[in-house]
């Protein structure tokens, strides 16, 4: 039963990042990126990481493909930007990123064929990811929150003008 | 655990009476805004005009099922799918009472959030598959005021999460038997508040389809059944937001002498009352006030709330 539904968001995950990088729409390619990343959340679900599959749908899904759609709307470029895409799609440009992903799929096999030890279906709670979180990896998420913050900073110093400007108006 | 609480029936009976509460949920806001405006409402059709909701959707029905030319097509068709799809999902972890419910979840809380935060991608995707300068105007600000203010309703509810100490729903319920946590909570419970009516885009944040400004915003150019879908999902999304509250900070199926679902459901209608008084009540803010309120007013609130509750936890454990 479980190998079953892996399988089939596995599969679904594979289809919809294919579908994703060859649509020339940018919005439609969105809406496929977006599927694999809840197909990656039911994957997470499955390996008893379910802590981890809800922030999967909670942050990529919810909120950063929101920002991203959000902006490809704002920039609704129209039919000129779906001829631009279909020029850039050229048969050779292929070439490149299917080789790494045949080293990719490469290393796969080969850690499959050794037995496959990376499974261990074990469930983790979320009082487990805290305690990992600010015990071992605590200088992580103090690096994280650090990067964090310089965002922070970054987006209201280049907004500061815009605002100023907007006042005098 | 996960373990299925109850079998067909529960699902079967569960997701009726939502969607049936959900559709009835049309005809009780237009009787109650005509009360409290001093109007008749519709009282024609049947009883008191009980059968007003089967007239409006046999006129949906009917209607011709129009996808404009310049729509995108199967983004257009998609969209009001999704809110529809999402928030009956969200009925999945919501403890009616002890033993009725369809799953019991161990992160039933931000399953919750995950749903409510895919649901704006129906107000998105409209307003850009429409095509239309109208719908996209509001479906940018529906996105741009769901985005801001989920981080204040995630932020709200970790105070009740501190407390009970478990994302569970039937956990945190059980953890209000000595006493709801709207006492201990209450200024998450008015962020919580303030955010669900916000995140269900209804008045007085309506601002996504303010009718005076932007006619009717993301869905201007739906008609039909596929209206009804985004009508139907904005009162889908009102009861449960209520049914979240209820659990979260009054008890849920908790009560004296009446058995627990009776308790669940009272509870519940009074919050989905307060919503449609809310709508009769209050003005729309403008856009700026609307955005300018959550980062300055919500989200102190909220972070101080978090904080407070944090030194109560520590310092008594």
């Amino acid at each position: 039963m479980e190998l079953v539904l892996f399988s089939i968001s596995s599969a679904v995950a594979v289809f919809a990042t294919v579908m994703m990088i060859t649509r020339v729409n940018a919005v439609h390619g969105l809406l496929y990126l977006i599927l694999s990343l809840l197909a990656v959340g039911v994957l997470f679900f499955l390996l008893g990481a379910h802590f981890a599959a809800v922030l999967e749908v909670i942050i990529y899904a919810g909120a950063i493909m929101v920002m991203f759609v959000f902006v490809i709307m704002m920039l609704n470029q129209g039919e000129k930007t779906t001829d631009q895409e279909r020029a850039w799609l050229t048969p050779g440009i292929w070439i490149g990123p299917s080789v790494l992903a045949l080293i990719l799929f490469a290393e796969v096999l080969v850690v499959i064929a050794g037995g496959g030890s990376a499974e261990t279906g074990q469930l983790v709670d979320s009082k487990q990811v805290g305690i990992a979180l600010y015990g071992p990896y605590l200088l992580a998420v103090e690096l994280a929150s650090m990067l964090l913050l310089a965002g922070l900073v970054g987006a209201y110093h280049l907004g500061k003008p815009m605002m100023a400007k907007r006042r005098e108006a | 655990m996960n373990t299925g609480l109850g079998g067909a029936m529960d699902i079967i009976g569960i997701l009726l009476s939502v969607i049936f509460v959900s559709a009835m949920l049309i005809w009780v806001e237009r009787r109650l805004l005509a009360v409290w405006q001093d109007r008749l409402g519709p009282n024609r059709v049947g009883p008191l005009g009980l059968f007003q909701v089967a007239a409006d959707m046999i006129k949906m029905f009917f209607k011709e099922d129009w996808i404009p030319p310049f729509a995108d097509k199967p983004v257009f068709v998609l969209a009001p799918t999704i809110v529809f799809i999402t928030m009956l999902t969200g009925f999945a972890v919501i403890p009616f009472a002890p033993g009725v419910g369809i799953i019991d979840f161990n992160f039933g809380l931000l399953y919750f959030l995950a749903l409510t935060s895919l649901s704006v991608y129906s107000v998105v995707l409209a307003g850009y598959a429409s095509n239309n300068k109208y719908s996209m105007l509001g479906s940018l600000r529906a996105a741009a005021q769901t985005v801001s203010y989920e981080v204040f309703m995630g932020i709200s509810i970790m105070g009740v999460v501190m407390l009970s100490g478990t994302f569970n729903l039937r956990e945190i319920v059980e953890a209000q038997r000595d006493g709801w946590f709207i006492l201990p909570q209450f200024a998450g419970f008015i962020v919580f508040l303030v955010a669900a009516v916000a995140e269900s885009r209804r008045a007085p944040f309506d601002l996504p389809e303010a009718e005076q400004e932007l006619i009717a915003g993301f869905h201007i150019e739906y008609s039909g059944m596929k209206f009804g879908m985004f009508f139907v999902g904005e009162y889908l999304g009102i009861t449960l937001s209520s049914a979240m509250i209820v659990t979260l900070f009054f008890g849920g199926w908790l009560g004296p002498w009446l058995p627990p679902l009776v308790w669940f459901c009272l509870k519940t209608a009074a919050f989905i009352l307060f919503f449609i008084l809310l709508r009769g009540s209050l003005p729309r803010p403008r856009y700026d006030q609307l955005m300018t309120f959550g980062w300055k007013a919500m989200l102190p609130v909220a972070l101080l709330n978090l904080l407070a509750t944090g030194a109560v936890a520590l310092s008594s454990a």
